[in-house]
């Protein structure tokens, strides 16, 4: 009985692991999307978040100055995005997807010009890592049945990039549902021109959220290479940041609701990793194959629709034209 | 603090130039509104009235020209500052959010302070104040998408106020109303004027002209034409003033031969994505070698039915039998098809849906006829042929300029309203539907539209024309229905009808009519309740 | 030259060569970021591709292959849609051609191998496009997401087929056997050697053919059939597109399908014509090279075949700068790739307004508002 409580823990705990990144750069799209710019280059910002974090924290070797760094590398691409969707009203997936491929190049010809260890960044020592965190009473209280266990592996344990990341979430809510920012934010993508004809810059409120978005992806980033793991490798984003996207529309823009999804995503996948190398009676051992492609397939399947149809802000993925 | 001037101008604007690349949109224009009056705006679709409110507000900037508000010169760079000098507009368009309530749109911008919920409270109580004030009710917890059109203009309304408007602006108010609701707002306007609040009104409308301003302006091709005091001008001339010569109100036709019906619609309904009945248990016949005229406001159900009939839309229930063959439901009919069968139709939004504007001319001239085998041979579209089609339509229909390879946006709205219109008219259709065919479409190719449906019509060709201009419906058609709601209202001979008639059906003023009746059967009601009172 | 001419001359021509240049002068800042003369990259590049024969064969063999995932990418564009999903539809396309080859009899001749491996990427490159497309039609969903996924699920689907099924027995490397000779597509240089003539043998094979054969088919389809209007028609405006009758969501999926299939022709080029069984990751690259190629080129075969020529001068060549200079690798194309859907597809406009206001500017004197009736 114990036993599979303790896989169940252990399984949650990874969950809460893997959803951390995509949890804030679901958020970072929920920003952007909500004011009406679809943001396709969550993945390519993570990535390089990840490069800036890891090659500053192994050359500084501080896990913060790394973070710094990624956070404002970030800015600088939500920034580019919002230069050409928004100044110049390109076409956004398209921008989003100059982005992703740009810095998927981009990181390896840096690394490989700086650390010649063919696009790897230089492993990190734990000093220059975010280490996970033992919440206070954490061994003591473990021996209380049920809850005691529950706390000391599910919620003590994480580093703080990880209980940063939950605890953005009912930030988010907030300044969404209960400022004026929020309001304004929610009505330039419900409909711009509102906003513009009430004395509103349409342009600097998406700037703004793409700015936000900036800040959160910065540090999904640099949880991925300093916290989760101890170096930049190439493209360890692996498709999260389109994942995290899945996650937004699956939870119909709203936080809570997509925190769950990202959740939901991170559990399945923690699930398909915990199998793998398990022989299930009937069909074998799963190919490794299989688990890797979990995550992908569940984003298909998910997207698919069979829980009802999204629909976005209205205004999303148009450039604002004055109309004439 | 001055002495009040009782002749300081509201608005005064001197020498207002404006151009959008080559054209020009306001060219040196003035404009003088007393305080507290009700003054008008006219002018022709392209006149020019929109861009000039539009720099009032601060949308747009002016390229020259001074503007004073209340005796103070402002040069308004966005419409925050417009808004501060205590000028509010309603668009034409709305302005709404439309998940938001009453309340979170009309505080969008003017929240008074970071946190919402001080602001909305603070809205609450004005908004209550200022809705006893004018009159101006409005339930403000209800999100806009749930209220009428007409409520959902009083919420513009109650924004500009609550911003502090002493000047109001209202660009083209009365397109969405009911003749009902019409008077509905003039009342409004009267309660505001009472106050102090001085109302401009921008509208082509000149009936309302008359009947509600006290000085009008008249706008031609962007430059200002005439100011008049309004009980010293009429009607006619100020049709003249906009468009610069006398203008033929009435169209000359032969009397109706009305033949075999061939197209009848029998309960039709139809529902949008959101459940919601758009078009109600509609049932009506359409005859050869008549014009039978769609008249209500817009969006009560005339473009649900335009694209049900043209098979762009799935009806809910109910079936159209056209040209011999029966759809419903179950057995829908494609747009491809039914041009097969010999249908045809011009649709109410000619960017959105009549032709493709980066198209040329000639490419647009073959939307929904690209299969056809004239200008297919096997698996080839020859180009050759593509624009010869193309250059006959223009010869017929003399659209110009007559260059197939102009892309479609640079022919102006008339042009390409007649480029649609000949597109879908030389194919020779046996029944023909038509939206809103004069829609920002100036004067001259108005008559000549007129006279093509007209031609049609006597052709023996069925033709169903959708309008929300009482005018054309009234001149144009042969028989009239009225929707309102959904639900056809009124059916009435265009001989027998008038604006106000036709204003009480579209307002569903009127007792309600039997959906299965036709429209003999109605007449001997009608003629059997008049012969009973006397 | 009057200002429409002028506009168009600017919007043809000299806007997507100032977006390219630009593209150009920041690849240069990053060589200097590394540390590298661009010059002396430009230099190393152009001989690459071009200063000798095996050079110029490889260049053009990788032309080919980025004149079929443009012309996939430009085909979807026509309808509006983005096909993001080149490279699963590449490799899935390989494994196509794989299976009609491995299971044919080796015995047949040429005639019959190499229209059945043709057949094969088309069919199984389609495929893969098929199932994002019927979900983007009829569920709505997103296609950018749906066919990036693809593109990770045809990775771990093509690995697992190359470990699994198709192995070559005794093998520790994930590949087929080889391909018998006779389903070889021919060489150039054996061509030419057949004709007299002698070249450097390169991997440039008739596959090159096929990709000019593709654009001149596409072109005839996009602009001389009526499905090539109705494509095209849906693109620019999908309501008047429904209403003239067309059909998006038949439009949606068969575009998907024939984009896919262009896509899977890549592999024809790359195993059919070089390494002539299945292999890893051949396929790496093209299909978001394709998306830069179909942007470059505006979505046309001729500026498509001139964007591809120019990606396979970079491929080229920047293998020759990754062999020459240790400190790059070949990932410096990669950022060229993104730099030009940076700035010829994102950053289309962005010098335009610059470009009318001097070179096409609005004469005061004529005032056009449109002829009226």
């Amino acid at each position: 009985m114990s036993d599979i409580f303790l896989t169940v823990l252990l399984t949650l705990d990874a969950t809460v692991r893997v959803s951390t990144p995509l949890i804030l750069a679901a958020m970072a799209g929920l920003f952007a999307e909500r004011s009406g710019v679809v943001d396709i280059g969550l993945e390519g910002k993570m990535l390089a978040s990840a490069f800036a974090a890891a090659s500053v924290a192994a050359v500084v070797g501080s896990p913060w100055a790394g973070l710094g760094v990624a956070v404002i590398v970030s800015c600088a691409l939500a920034m580019l995005h919002g230069f050409a969707t928004i100044t110049h009203r390109g076409d956004q997936i398209v921008s989003g997807m100059a982005i992703n491929i740009l810095v998927g190049g981009l990181t390896i010809i840096l690394g490989l010009a700086w650390f010649h260890q063919g696009g790897l960044t230089p492993a990190l020592n734990n000093d220059s890592r975010f280490l996970s965190i033992t919440l206070p009473y954490a061994e003591q209280l473990a021996y209380i049945p049920v809850l005691g266990p529950i706390y000391k592996e599910l919620i003590s344990g994480h580093n703080i990039l990880v209980y940063l990341a939950f605890a953005v979430v009912p930030m988010v809510w907030w300044v969404v549902f209960r400022t004026r920012f929020g309001l304004r934010l929610r009505a330039v993508g419900e409909n711009p021109t509102a906003v513009d004809t009430a004395g509103l810059s349409v342009i600097k409120l998406r700037y703004k959220a793409l700015l936000v978005g900036g800040v959160l992806c910065g540090v999904a980033g640099a949880y991925i290479a300093t916290a989760h793991n101890a170096q930049f490798t190439r493209d360890m984003t692996a498709g999260q940041g389109y994942i995290a996207l899945a996650a937004l529309i699956f939870g119909k823009w709203r936080p809570l609701t997509v925190m769950l999804a990202c959740l939901l995503f991170g559990f399945l996948d923690a699930l398909a990793v915990r199998l793998q190398g398990v022989i299930i009676p009937g069909i074998g051992e799963i190919p490794v194959q299989f688990i890797e492609a979990t995550p992908y397939l569940l984003t298909v399947i998910l997207l698919a629709g069979f829980i009802g149809r999204a629909i976005p802000p209205k205004a999303s993925g148009m450039a604002y034209v004055k109309e004439r | 603090m001055n002495l009040i001037m009782t002749d300081t101008f509201a608005i005064e604007l001197t020498d207002i130039d404006k151009r959008f690349g080559a054209v020009h949109a306001n060219n040196k224009v003035c404009l003088q509104v007393k305080r507290g009056n009700i003054h008008g705006i006219v002018g022709e679709n392209g006149a020019g009235k929109s861009t000039l409110m539009s720099i009032l507000y601060g949308f747009y900037q002016a390229d020259a020209g001074k503007i004073d508000v209340l005796g103070q010169a402002y040069t308004f760079t966005d419409t925050h500052q417009a808004i501060a000098a205590g000028i509010g507009m309603v668009h034409q368009h709305f302005m709404l959010v439309e998940n938001f309530t009453v309340l979170e749109n009309v505080i969008l911008g003017s929240e008074g302070g970071a946190l919402l919920a001080n602001g909305l409270a603070a809205a609450r109580k004005e908004l209550t104040r200022l809705g006893d004030e004018y009159g101006l009710k409005v339930d403000l917890d209800a999100t806009i998408d749930a209220l009428s059109v007409g409520l959902q203009q009083r919420v513009e309304i109650l924004k500009a106020l609550y911003k502090g408007a002493k000047i109001l602006i209202l660009d083209e108010p009365t397109g969405v109303l009911t003749p009902q609701e019409t008077d509905e707002l003039f009342r409004i306007f009267a309660a505001l004027k009472q106050q102090g609040v001085t109302i401009m009104l921008i509208t082509h409308k000149l009936r309302e002209i008359m009947s509600i301003t006290d000085q009008v302006s008249v706008m031609r091709a962007g430059k200002m034409v005439a100011h008049r005091d309004t009980k010293d001008t009429s009607r006619e001339e100020l049709a003249e003033l906009m468009v610069g010569r006398k203008v033929l109100l009435q169209v000359d036709k032969k009397p109706v031969d009305v033949r075999a019906p061939l197209m009848k619609v029998k309960r039709l309904t139809v529902s949008d994505n959101q459940g919601i009945d758009r078009l109600k248990d509609v049932s009506f016949e359409l005859r050869a070698g008549e014009v039978l005229g769609v008249a209500g406001v817009s969006g009560n159900g005339q473009t649900e039915l335009l694209e049900a009939l043209s098979g762009i839309v799935q009806m809910t229930s109910g079936s159209i039998e056209v040209l011999g063959f029966k759809m419903d439901r179950k057995h829908p009919l494609t747009p491809d098809r039914l041009r097969e069968l010999g249908l045809a139709h011009v649709p109410e939004d000619r960017h959105r849906m009549g032709l493709i504007t980066d198209f040329s001319a000639s490419e647009s001239a073959l939307l929904g006829y690209h299969s056809d085998p004239k200008i297919n041979t096997g698996i080839w579209l020859s180009n050759r042929k593509v624009e010869a089609n193309c250059q006959e339509l223009m010869k017929a229909f003399d659209v110009r300029p007559a260059d197939p390879h102009l892309k479609s946006a640079n022919f102006s709205g008339g042009n390409q309203q007649k480029l649609i219109l000949a597109r879908e008219m030389e194919r020779n259709p046996e029944v023909l539907l038509i939206g809103q065919p004069t829609r920002g479409v100036d004067i001259g190719a108005i008559e000549f539209i007129h006279q093509r449906i007209i031609d049609m019509r006597d052709a023996g060709k069925a033709v169903l024309l959708v309008s929300v201009e009482l005018d054309e419906i009234m001149s144009v058609s042969d028989r009239i229905i009225v929707l309102c709601d959904g639900e056809i209202t009124g059916r009435i001979d265009a001989a027998d009808a008038d604006e106000r008639t036709l204003g009480m059906m579209m307002a569903n003023a009127l007792d309600p009519i039997d959906p299965l009746q036709t429209m003999d059967d109605q007449h001997a009601s009608s003629k059997r309740a008049s012969s009973q009172e006397t | 030259m009057n200002r429409d001419t002028r506009i168009t001359w600017i919007n043809r021509l000299l806007l997507p060569l100032l977006n390219i240049l630009t593209a150009f002068a920041v690849t240069a800042v990053v060589f200097w970021l590394i540390d590298v003369n661009p010059i002396e990259a430009a230099e190393v590049l152009l001989y690459g591709a071009f200063g000798y024969e095996e050079g110029i064969g490889y260049t053009i063999y990788y032309t080919t292959n980025f004149i079929f995932t443009g012309l996939a990418v430009a085909v979807a564009f026509h309808a509006g849609l983005f096909n993001i999903g080149g490279e699963g539809q590449a490799y899935v396309g390989g494994l196509g051609a794989g299976l009609a080859i491995l299971f044919l009899d080796p015995t047949l001749g040429a005639w019959v191998f190499i229209p059945a491996s043709i057949i094969g990427a088309l069919v199984f490159g389609g495929l893969w496009a098929l199932i994002p497309a019927y979900l983007q039609a009829y569920r709505g969903s997103h296609i950018v997401i749906t066919t990036i996924m693809f593109n990770f699920l045809a990775a771990s689907l093509m690995v697992y087929v190359m470990v699994h099924v198709l192995r070559e027995t005794g093998q520790m490397t994930p590949q087929s056997e080889l391909f018998p000779t006779n389903s070889w597509m021919p060489f150039v240089h054996d061509v030419a050697a057949g004709l007299g003539y002698s070249i450097e043998a390169s991997p440039l094979n008739l596959s090159v053919l096929l990709a000019l054969v593709c654009a001149v088919l596409v072109w005839f389809f996009l602009w001389q059939t009526r499905w090539g209007y109705a494509i095209r028609a849906t693109g620019k405006n999908g309501t008047a597109a429904v209403y003239g009758g067309i059909k998006p969501k038949r439009i949606i999926i068969v575009v998907m399908c024939i984009s896919g299939a262009l896509a899977g022709l890549v592999s024809i080029n790359e195993l059919v014509g070089y390494q002539h069984r299945l292999i890893m990751d051949f396929h790496l690259g093209y299909g978001f090279g394709g998306i830069a190629v179909a942007l470059m080129g505006r979505n046309h075969p001729l500026g498509i075949i001139v964007a591809a020529l120019l990606f396979g001068t970079l491929y080229q060549g920047g293998a020759e700068l990754a062999f020459e200079m240790s400190g790059i690798s070949r990932d410096i194309v990669v950022v060229m790739q993104g730099l030009v859907i940076l700035f010829c597809g994102a950053l289309e406009y962005m010098y335009r307004p610059w470009l009318i206001r001097h070179l096409a500017p609005v004469d005061q004197q004529q005032e056009t508002a449109g002829v009226t009736a």
